[in-house]
Formats: C-alpha cells, sequence, structure tokens
C-alpha cells in the first residue's frame, strides 16, 4: 500500500516538473520571430509549406476557424475513404475487408476529433495500411490541430494576431509531436513492445490449441497515442494489452506523456500572455481538482466491492475486478484518472469493472473537461471557465469584467453561453435519445443504475473527446456509431470555432490597464473561485444524472441491494 | 468677484452637507425606507399599492416574454393551472389536486414578486418624476415682440428664439439664456437649493432653466428650446423610465443567465428519459418545480429592479443621468479630472491675512473687519471672523447689535453695516469699495493697488475694507483645500482612480494646493482646450476618464470624456455635452457617482452569485424527495432531514419564492460600498454571498419544511 503511494506520488512529480519547461517550449515552437528553433525545423517545414502552397501570412479568426474547419473535413473524408476500401488498398497482409459505413464514418470522425472512440477491434478491424496511414496520421493531424487552435487562442487573448493555421499545425506536429514520440516509441520498443510489418502470428499452445497473437507496428503507435491525447489502443483492450504496455515502466512513461501535453499548457499561456504567475494559478487550480478526484478514486477502488467482501472474498489489493495484475488497484486507478483528466481515452484497466463512485470520478473528469483536459481542448475550455468566473467576479468588485486586460462584454459571453450549453446539450441529449429507444437501450448489458453509467460514459466520453468507453456496451451498431459519431463531431469543433471568435473579438479590444481597482487574474483568490465555477457549474448541470448513475448504484450497494 | 462668490457660495452651503452625504451613501440609506416623515410614508403606501397592481399588469405574457427568466416561470405555472383543473391533462398521474394547485400558487406569487420589485423601483422614479411635474406648471410670459410691444402669453405657446423679460418674483417660462441684466433667480424647485444663483449675460452663468423663479432684478431671456422639450421634460422622462434601455452589462449578465437557465431546462427535460429507463415516471409539477428552482429566478426576478434602483439612487443624490450606461461607465472610471477651484478648493475663499493701506494701524482694521463681518453669515464672512479670534482680536459681539446689517448684492458686489451713529462700514471686491469711497470724495491709498496685485499675483483674491471715505485695509483670501478632500482622494487611490487636477493657477501654486489636497497630478496654468488633451491621452491608454465641468469651452471635454457630469448652473451647452447632469451644481459629487456605478455592478454581481449558490441546497431538497420512491436509498442524500418528499418540493419551492421579496430592500438600496482593494472586495462579498448563498436556504428551507409538515 506505502509503495503504491509513493509509485503515484513519484508519477505525479515527475509530471509536474516536466510541465513547465515543456511550456515554455511549446511558447518558443510557436513564436514566430526568429528563435534558434527555425534552424533546426526551419528547412523541414518550408518543404511542408512548398508542397501544401501555404503562405505564412496572418489569418482572421474568420479565416483560421475556416481554414480549421475545412482541413479537418478533408481529412476526415479522405480517412474514411481508406476505411472503406481497406480490402482492395496495399499493406493488409491479413486481409482485413472494408469497413461499413457507419462504423467508417465513426472512425474517421472519432480519430479527426482526437476522441479515438474505437467501435472496432484494431487488430482485426483494420489493414497496416489503415493503422498507418489513417489512424497513425490522424492521430498526429488530430492532437496538432487543437494545439494549434489552443496557441491561436491565446494569442488573440494576449492582444497579438492569430496567426495563420497551416503554419501552426504544421509546427505542432515537426516541432512537438514528432520529435517527442519519435524518442518515446524507441524506449517503448526497448521495454518491448512490438514493432513489425509481419502478419498475426500463428503459435501452438502448450496444450496444442492454436492461438493467433495480433502484431504489428506498435510502438510507433502507442508514443503518439499517449502524447497526443489521442488513447485509440492498436489493440482493442488498449494499454491493458501486454503488447502495449508491458510493464510499470512503460506504464509510467505512458502516464507522463498524456500529462505532457495538458500540464504544459498554463504555462505556454503564462509565457505568451507575459504573465508567468496567471499561468501557474491555471496550473494549480487544476491540479488540486485532480488530486481530490484520484483520492477519492484510490480510497473507493481499495475499498472495494462491500458485496464482495462480505462473501469474504479477500481484499486486500482493492478491487481487482476488471484489473491488470502486473499494475495493481493503486497503478490502474492512477491510469483511469489521468486518462480521463487528459481526455486521452487509453485505458490499462476496464472502467466499467471500476467501484460506481470511483467509475463517478472519471466519469466527471470528462463532464468537467476542465481538469487539464485533453492538449489544447481542454485548456480552451479552462480559460472559457475563467471568463465566467472573471465575470462573476468583475461585477462583484463594482468593474465590468476584465480578462488580461480586455473588457468581456456581451458579445464574448453569448459565445461562451452557447459553448457552455453544448456539452450538457450533447451528453444528455444524445443519452436520453439512448435511453429511451432500443436502438440504444439494447446494446446495455448492466440494466438499472449501471446502464445508465455506461450509456453516458459513452456520449461524455464522445462529446469531450476522450475516447475510451466504459465497456460492457455493445456499441458496435449504426444507431451508436452515428450518433456518437455526431456528438464527437460537435464537441470538437463547435467549441473550437465560437472560443476561436472569443479570441479574435478580445485581440482586437483596447487593453485596459491595471490598476489596484482591477480584480486580478493571478491570485490564489482567483484559483479558488475558478474552482468553485467549475464545481457549481459542472455538477449543477450533472448532479441528477449522476445521482441516477453511479450514486445510486453506490447507495443501494451499501445498503446490500443489488 | 460678484457672481462668482455668489455662486460659491450656493455650492458651499452644501458642502457642509457633504458629510450627511457621505453617511447617507456608506449606510445607502434610502430616502423612502428610512423616511420618517408621515407624509412620505403615505405616499410609499399608495406607491406599494399601484406596485402591487402593476405586478398583476405585468403577468401579461407580452411583457414577461422580455425576462426569459419569469416566463420559464409563468409557462411553468400555465401547465399547472392546467393540470390543477384537469390532472389527467398530459398523461397518467398520480398527484393529488391540492399539490397541482400549490405548486400553481407558488409559481405565480414567484412571478408576481419579481414583478412586484420591478414595478416598485419603476414607481419610485415616476413618483419623482411626478414631483418634477409640479413644478412644469402653466407660466405667463412677458414675450417681448419684434415691434417692442410686450404681450403676455401661456409658456405652452413660447417659441425658440422668443425673447422674455423676467421680473423679481416672475417665473421663467422656459429654457433660454439671459441676453441682458443680471439676477438672482431660485432655482430650489429643480436642485431643491435654496440659495439664489446669480445669472447674467454672456460667460457661464447665461443659461436658466424653465420652471425657477427670479428673486431679485430683472432678465431679457432668450428661449433656447421649444415646448415639451426642455430639459425639464427631458429629466421628467429620464427619472419615469420610459427610456430606459439595457445596457451593456445587464444584456451580457442577461446572457449567461439566460444560458443558465437553457442548461437546466435540459437537465430537467432530458430527466424523465432517465427515469423512465429505471422504471419510473416523474410527474409534471415536480420536474416543473426543480427547473423553478433551479433556474436564477432570485436575480432574474431582481435585474431590473437593480438596474432601475441604481439610477434612481444617482438621482436621488440630484444628479441625472441620461442613460444607465454613463452609471455602469462610472463604475469603471480610471481617471477623475477635476477643477481645482469650487472642487478641491473653496475657491478663494478662507481669509489668510489683513493687511493695513495707508496709514491704518493693525488695531483699527481689526476693529473695522470685525463690524464688516460680525453679521455676514457667508464662509468668507465668517472666515474673517475666525481667523480674527485666532490671532486673539477681541469680538464684542454687541458692537453689532446696535447696526443694521447691509446685505451682499450682485449689483454692489459689497456687504457690510450701518452703525447706530451714521457711520457706514463696507466690505469687498477692490474696485466696488474703491468706486464707493471715491462717491462720498474720499482719497485711495496709494499702496492699495501694489498691495492688491500682490495678493492677486500669489494666486490670492483681495477684498477691501472701508469705513466712510476711508479705506482701512486688505483682507487676503486664499484658496483652501476643502475638508475632507485628502480622505477622498485617498479613498479613490483605494479604489484604483487617479485624480488630476486642472488648475489656471501658477505651477508653483498649483503644486502647492496639489499637495495639501493629495491629488495625484495637476495640470497648471490649464486651459479648458488641455482638458480635453489630457482626456484623450488617458483614454488613448485605455483608461475611463470622468470629468466635471459647467462652462460652454467645457463641451467637448465634457463629450469627450466617458463620464461627463455637467453642473446645473453652467451653460446649456455644457449640459448638452455631459452625459450626467448635476442638479446640486456640485462637482465633488462625481466621486458619488463611481461608487453607485460600481454598486450597481456589484449588487448584479453579488445576487447572481447568491441566486446560483442556492442551488446546491435546492438540489438537495429535491433530487432525495423526486427519486425517493423509486429508490428508497436516496434518503441518504436528504441531509436536511425534510419531512416528506412532497413537503420537500414545496419548501424549496416557497423559499425560492420568498427569497425574492426578501431581496428587494438589498436590490433597492444596493448592496454596500466602501472602498478598498479589489481583492479585499471580492473576498468580503464571495463570503456574504456565496458562502452566505450556500448556506441560506439549507437553513431557510428546513425552516419552511418544518411549517409546511404541519399541514402536508
Amino acid at each position: 500500500m506505502f509503495t503504491t503511494i509513493l509509485s503515484i506520488i513519484i508519477t505525479l512529480l515527475a509530471a509536474a516538473l516536466l510541465a513547465k519547461p515543456m511550456g515554455i517550449y511549446l511558447a518558443k515552437a510557436f513564436d514566430y520571430h526568429v528563435t534558434s528553433l527555425d534552424k533546426v525545423y526551419g528547412p523541414i517545414e518550408n518543404v511542408f509549406y512548398k508542397m501544401g502552397g501555404i503562405k505564412k501570412e496572418n489569418q482572421s479568426w474568420k479565416q483560421y476557424a475556416l481554414s480549421l474547419v475545412l482541413a479537418n473535413a478533408f481529412m476526415i473524408v479522405l480517412v474514411y475513404l481508406i476505411f472503406r476500401l481497406q480490402g482492395i488498398l496495399p499493406l493488409n497482409p491479413s486481409g482485413i475487408a472494408g469497413m461499413d459505413p457507419a462504423l467508417a464514418f465513426n472512425t474517421a470522425i472519432s480519430f479527426m476529433t482526437n476522441t479515438n472512440l474505437q467501435h472496432y477491434s484494431g487488430e482485426s478491424g483494420l489493414s497496416y495500411f489503415s493503422q498507418m496511414i489513417g489512424i497513425l496520421f490522424m492521430m498526429f493531424a488530430a492532437p496538432g490541430t487543437a494545439l494549434a487552435v489552443a496557441i491561436a487562442f491565446v494569442r488573440g487573448l494576449s492582444g497579438k494576431t492569430i496567426g495563420n493555421f497551416y503554419v501552426d499545425l504544421i509546427r505542432a506536429i515537426t516541432r512537438v509531436l514528432l520529435p517527442i514520440s519519435f524518442a518515446t516509441a524507441i524506449i517503448f520498443i526497448a521495454l518491448g513492445v512490438p514493432q513489425t510489418l509481419e502478419p498475426t502470428i500463428t503459435a501452438q499452445t502448450i496444450d496444442g490449441a492454436e492461438q493467433s497473437i495480433a502484431r504489428g507496428p506498435v510502438g510507433s503507435f502507442l508514443s503518439i497515442k499517449e502524447l497526443g491525447n489521442n488513447g485509440g489502443g492498436f489493440f482493442g483492450v488498449n494499454s491493458a494489452h501486454p503488447f502495449e504496455n508491458p510493464n510499470a515502466l512503460s506504464n509510467f512513461i505512458q502516464i507522463l506523456l498524456m500529462l505532457l501535453l495538458p500540464t504544459a499548457m498554463p504555462f505556454t499561456y503564462g509565457r505568451m500572455a507575459g504573465n508567468a504567475k496567471q499561468g501557474r494559478i491555471l496550473f494549480v487550480s487544476m491540479a488540486m481538482i485532480f488530486v481530490v478526484f484520484l483520492g477519492i478514486t484510490l480510497t473507493h477502488e481499495f475499498q472495494g466491492n462491500p458485496d464482495l467482501n462480505a462473501m469474504g472474498v479477500q481484499h486486500d489489493q482493492g478491487s481487482m475486478e476488471g484489473k491488470e495484475v502486473r499494475f495493481g488497484t493503486g497503478q490502474s486507478a492512477l491510469y483511469s484518472v489521468v486518462t480521463t483528466a487528459s481526455e486521452t481515452g487509453a485505458v490499462n484497466t476496464m472502467h466499467d469493472t471500476m467501484t460506481p463512485i470511483g467509475g463517478m470520478l472519471v466519469l466527471s473528469n470528462m463532464l468537467l473537461n476542465t481538469v487539464f483536459g485533453g492538449v489544447g481542448a481542454g485548456f480552451i475550455n479552462v480559460i472559457m471557465y475563467a471568463m465566467i468566473a472573471v465575470f462573476l467576479s468583475g461585477l462583484m468588485v463594482g468593474r465590468t469584467p476584465e480578462f488580461l486586460g480586455k473588457k468581456i462584454e456581451g458579445k464574448e459571453m453569448k459565445l461562451i453561453a452557447v459553448t457552455m450549453l453544448m456539452h450538457p446539450l450533447l451528453i444528455l441529449g444524445a443519452s436520453s435519445i439512448a435511453l429511451f429507444s432500443p436502438l440504444g437501450t439494447d446494446a446495455i448489458s448492466n440494466s438499472g443504475f449501471h446502464g445508465i453509467s455506461q450509456v453516458v460514459y459513452e456520449y461524455t466520453s464522445s462529446a469531450a473527446n476522450n475516447g475510451s468507453g466504459f465497456e460492457g456496451l455493445g456499441d458496435a451498431t449504426p444507431f451508436w456509431n452515428i450518433s456518437t459519431g455526431i456528438v464527437m463531431y460537435l464537441g470538437r469543433f463547435f467549441g473550437l470555432v465560437t472560443m476561436l471568435a472569443v479570441a479574435g473579438s478580445l485581440a482586437a479590444k483596447k487593453l485596459v490597464p491595471e490598476t489596484v481597482g482591477t480584480f486580478r487574474t493571478d491570485t490564489s483568490l482567483f484559483g479558488t473561485i475558478l474552482i468553485g465555477t467549475i464545481f457549481i457549474v459542472g455538477a449543477l448541470t450533472f448532479f441528477p444524472t449522476l445521482v441516477l448513475g453511479p450514486v445510486a448504484e453506490y447507495l443501494t450497494m451499501q445498503a446490500g441491494g443489488i | 468677484m460678484g457672481n462668482q462668490a455668489l455662486k460659491e457660495r450656493t455650492s458651499t452651503s452644501k458642502i457642509s452637507d457633504q458629510t450627511k452625504r457621505e453617511n447617507e451613501l456608506n449606510s445607502n440609506a434610502n430616502h423612502e425606507f428610512n423616511n420618517k416623515d408621515g407624509n412620505k410614508k403615505m405616499m410609499d403606501k399608495v406607491m406599494i399599492f399601484q406596485a402591487i397592481k402593476e405586478s398583476f399588469l405585468k403577468l401579461d405574457p407580452r411583457t414577461m416574454v422580455k425576462n426569459p427568466i419569469m416566463f420559464v416561470v409563468e409557462i411553468g405555472f400555465f401547465i399547472t393551472l392546467i393540470l390543477s383543473f384537469a390532472p389527467q391533462a398530459f398523461g397518467n398521474s398520480g398527484v393529488e389536486p391540492w399539490f397541482n394547485i400549490t405548486v400553481t400558487l407558488i409559481l405565480l406569487f414567484t412571478v408576481l414578486f419579481a414583478n412586484f420589485a420591478e414595478a416598485l423601483a419603476e414607481g419610485r422614479g415616476k413618483a419623482q418624476a411626478s414631483s418634477l411635474k409640479q413644478s412644469k406648471k402653466e407660466i405667463m410670459a412677458n414675450v417681448v415682440r419684434p415691434n417692442g410691444k410686450i404681450e403676455k402669453l401661456p409658456s405652452a405657446h413660447l417659441r425658440k428664439g422668443d425673447i422674455v423679460i423676467v421680473s423679481q418674483g416672475e417665473m421663467i417660462p422656459g429654457d433660454g439664456e439671459v441676453i441682458e441684466g443680471l439676477a438672482s433667480v431660485d432655482e430650489s424647485a429643480i436642485t431643491g437649493e435654496s440659495a439664489p444663483v446669480v445669472k447674467e449675460t454672456g460667460g457661464d452663468f447665461n443659461s436658466v432653466t424653465g420652471g425657477t423663479r427670479v428673486v431679485s432684478d430683472e432678465i431679457k431671456v432668450r428661449m433656447t428650446s421649444n415646448p415639451g422639450e426642455s430639459f425639464l421634460d427631458r429629466m421628467i422622462s429620464l427619472v419615469e423610465g420610459a427610456e430606459r434601455q439595457k445596457t451593456p452589462n445587464e444584456i451580457a449578465l442577461n446572457t449567461v443567465l439566460t444560458s443558465l437557465t437553457l442548461i437546466f431546462m435540459i437537465v430537467v427535460v432530458t430527466l424523465p428519459f432517465f427515469t423512465k429507463y429505471l422504471g419510473f415516471q416523474l410527474e409534471i409539477p415536480v420536474l416543473i418545480a426543480l427547473l423553478v428552482c433551479l433556474i436564477p429566478t432570485t436575480i432574474g426576478g431582481l435585474l431590473s429592479a437593480i438596474g432601475i434602483a441604481g439610477m434612481d439612487r444617482v438621482t436621488q443624490f440630484n444628479v441625472i443621468a441620461m442613460s444607465g450606461k454613463a452609471v455602469e461607465a462610472a463604475g469603471d472610471i480610471n481617471t477623475i479630472i477635476l477643477d481645482k477651484t469650487g472642487t478641491i478648493t473653496f475657491g478663494n475663499r478662507m481669509a489668510s491675512d489683513f493687511i493695513p493701506v495707508g496709514d491704518v494701524k493693525n488695531e483699527e482694521l481689526s476693529y473695522w473687519t470685525v463690524l464688516s463681518s460680525l453679521k455676514d453669515e457667508t464662509p468668507e464672512g465668517r472666515s474673517v471672523i475666525e481667523l480674527l479670534k485666532q490671532r486673539g482680536a477681541k469680538i464684542d459681539k454687541k458692537l453689532a447689535e446696535s447696526g443694521a446689517f447691509i446685505e451682499f448684492k450682485a449689483e454692489t458686489r459689497m456687504s457690510g453695516m450701518d452703525l447706530a451713529d451714521g457711520r457706514q462700514v463696507r466690505k469687498g471686491a477692490v474696485e466696488a469699495i474703491k468706486s464707493w469711497v471715491k462717491s462720498q470724495g474720499g482719497q485711495i491709498p496709494v499702496d492699495l493697488d501694489e498691495e492688491t496685485n500682490a495678493i492677486s499675483k500669489e494666486g490670492g483674491t483681495p477684498l477691501a475694507v472701508a469705513v466712510d471715505n476711508q479705506i482701512c485695509g486688505l483682507i487676503y483670501l486664499k484658496d483652501t483645500v476643502k475638508p475632507g478632500m485628502k480622505e477622498r482622494f485617498e479613498q479613490l487611490r483605494k479604489m484604483g482612480i487617479k485624480t488630476v487636477m486642472c488648475t489656471g493657477d501658477n505651477p508653483l501654486t498649483a503644486a502647492t494646493i496639489a499637495k495639501e489636497a493629495g491629488v495625484d497630478e495637476f495640470i497648471a496654468e490649464c486651459k479648458p482646450e488641455d482638458k480635453i488633451d489630457v482626456i484623450k491621452y488617458e483614454q488613448k491608454q485605455g483608461k475611463l476618464v470622468a470629468m466635471t465641468g459647467d462652462g460652454t469651452n467645457d463641451a467637448p471635454a465634457l463629450a469627450q470624456a466617458d463620464v461627463g457630469l455637467a453642473m446645473n448652473s453652467g451653460t446649456t451647452a455644457a449640459k448638452e455635452a455631459a452625459n450626467m447632469v448635476d442638479l446640486d451644481s456640485d462637482p465633488t459629487k462625481i466621486i458619488e457617482v463611481v461608487s453607485i456605478g460600481k454598486q450597481l455592478l456589484m449588487t448584479r454581481g453579488a445576487l447572481t452569485t447568491f441566486s446560483i449558490a442556492n442551488d446546491i441546497a435546492k438540489y438537495f431538497a429535491i433530487i432525495p424527495a423526486m427519486f425517493m420512491l423509486a429508490i428508497p436509498q436516496m434518503d441518504v442524500l436528504n441531509i436536511m432531514r425534510l419531512d416528506s418528499p412532497l413537503s420537500a418540493i414545496l419548501s424549496a419551492l416557497i423559499f425560492n419564492a420568498v427569497i425574492i421579496p426578501l431581496l428587494i430592500p438589498l436590490a433597492m438600496k444596493g448592496v454596500t460600498y466602501k472602498p478598498m482593494s479589489s481583492n479585499a472586495l471580492l473576498r468580503r462579498n464571495l463570503t456574504i454571498f456565496g458562502l452566505g448563498g450556500v448556506l441560506v436556504p439549507f437553513i431557510g428551507i428546513k425552516m419552511i419544511d418544518i411549517l409546511v409538515a404541519l399541514f402536508v
């Protein structure tokens, strides 16, 4: 128990130590002034610019948003076609057939939105061509897109010009995602993760049975899966599979990679906005929610299931149902909280089998979508809540609210209001349709409160672009493919576009000088208010749902009612 | 000095009221709320009665739809109303009729309470407007025709450009400019200030307002407005709230509140799908109760009342704001530009020295100065006696008893006393005294002009003292910083507001006064054009600037400033350019206006926070109650231990309704504002309204539940 806690603390400390240098590196990587990085990456990037016919000129927020939506739409269509036609495309040694339309629709959107909700099983549903050209390509492009938008958003907030989408996207890939994922891929391969283009092999087990062992270019896939907060597994069971997460060290590195970019963003922001303290406050606020959520999850996972405990099942290890023995309760719970906080969606344990309250907290990470959140997108969401907090507290000190010296007025609040509305609308709206229709309810494997959790989890994971499944849900049907596809698409691009509009609007505003009368947003008081706002808005929105799902399950379980 | 002195006299008498006014602001005392006056109470009763009537009239859905939050409540009311009569109207329902009826009634009252708050705030504006209307009586005007004939015409027939003659005791028939003559005018009908103001042709004191009375002399006035467009007319419509538009901040807040309302609608509308899957049905009145409790009805119901009351508070300070936007902008002010004279200092008023002229001795000068000022109740007069006392001069009140006091007149520009023995003592402007002495055949001492110039050069004002045909000496009146100004600038600094003093003085004098008053910056030898440059410079840095002014040459700067406060005594041009007019013509009021602007925003923020924080307790009341029948274990969440599911729902709903009228006084008075740093202010308000907002409903709902349980 003690060593488990110690290993968790060491992991988190390592993540925290990496955040600031990474944040500063990001700020430098996207700086349009000439930096030392230009020498290294400039030549490669220039090749891309020439190939794509990209002019390095500033865009308005509208042009930026249009480029974002169009480029992504193009990629979705391209990858959709690859999935449909993979049967006749090369690099298909295992002879996997083309995907059906609804599944291809879902999968293309899923990977382009950085969700990586997988309604297929990687080893049997995709050819190597699909894996490498379709999936792997999008696993770079999707986080690259979000990172680019987040940087553009911060530029707008700090009164700079928004920038150029294509330049930002290419820089995100060349300067951030590629180098780091290349380096870590080598480490993973060294730790025993396969990297091969050979087909599935067949082995003879000791008792003579034949066993097919899936393999492939897992190492290169794995590093970007975690770094880009993608989360889609090469194998169906994701990082619970020994080839995708062989040991404690690979587990440790995966956690660091998942947290690397989300935790770096506040520092990037602090650097770019010229107020390091402001970035630190955001980091600490998010870290505090994270630690509390982790604490509660660990407590409940270690307590285990009262029903099983009552039966006399040995529970020193905590609730081990659905967990890998090589990670144990502690590391599994940590991984679950990290993967949902960072909206990665990789799993090393099945969230469906977590205790009700543990499951509720990983669900809450996605409902709030602000406990660090996915690369770029999560941070934008945090700033949105910060603006709401600023608006309310600004009023309370008797001034028109200001954020980074820009007045927040009717126009910004309108954009924020519709953005804020989208998340509950997608989750609760889609969940009610699924719970109402047999098309949805037929997929539920456990009826009752747990069934509600399964459905809500699926849509929350889609809307927050997390991608992990609660599992246990038979979601490989056209209904689920199409509905989650729509939820993922809106959950991703609606907010990115509206918040770019906010940044554009703020960038055009006059800077208000700071006085003692200004409400400062770089104080611990503001951090507290931010946490309060996130909780009150989030909790008020989802309280009834959580009560009917995990809380009801927990209460009835405590009362021995299941 | 003449009318200058008179004008300042008018404003000084109010400066003594300043402390009183500050107290009013700090304690947020409200005239209507605190007034013990029986007459006022009667008016209150009428007003409340009127507001109750209005709150029913406002139930009209066409009116309600303007307030989306309360409109949702009203729709809920209509649905439960139908259910009260036809319980099965929307499908099977196991709810007892009395529950439907009770919910319907509570919802009705929720809407009525919100309407009442708005109507009450509006009513107070209307009451003020009607008192203004009383001064808009029909006046007979003496119109001078081009042929020189004088014709009597009712004021309603006057047109722009008409010339009228107004003599002592007559009312000025409309807004205009003095084109001939000089008179003191009693403007108390508009300003509530009894001391008359001098109006004369040319310069900055030539504008007169309709409905004011000439108390001395006679003036010729050219009308500057047509009937119905006068300043009074505009004031009436502003105060009545007829022109009220939503302010930018109100719109932004409304967006947030509407968005929250929509979120909760999503929550409540989707909930039955969840429970249906679990195999139980939620009753429609219960869902409506949940929705109404969750949406921010408290702030939604009080929002417009807060806005109206904010404007009203400004009006009660005798400042007319042309728009709510101006009041809001006042709360955001970064820089205030103030004139030195009359604003920061009394304006060359307090005696600081006595200078004998000719061969007059000090003692002799003192003797006559005492006599000249003993009955003079003006600040100058009092300051003279005060200084003499300080210097140890014996003051024998008997001296003056036998004499007859000669009052200051705009025409003579001096005051004094005619003694019983026939001797005349006078004190006044040097030129006036000189000609008075000369007219009696007296000599002017050779050193008089020299001493006079010396005083003027130092920025002071000389007053001459004479007895019969002899000039005894000069009183040196020096600019003195008004008491309490230093503290007020200190407060402004705490609020993060920079003060800039503008003065025509030379840099040396300006620096002395600036230091004495504690302003942050000053501009010496300032011309009116300089002010506009300062404003533009500050605005370029993104700052919001407020300024006060009264002259025509102030008008461009007043228009440029974000908050321009014009003095009612000032010219029409200044008043037109400004977005606020101070009826008392007291420039220091800008500071109060800033406080009121801040208070307005704070009240909105505080009640919004309170309203949202309340939801936590309401959830804990209603959610377990809703689910308890189907899921008995939910009882654990009933942390308030409410009596029964039905009483829990009703208690939360009743709390939600009654909190609106309970908070009306706060909405009207505004949250207490004391200048302090924004962080301290936020911490304080968060504790009261955030933490309080979480805790109060737990206690309130529990208490209501105890009562409700007696009946349910």
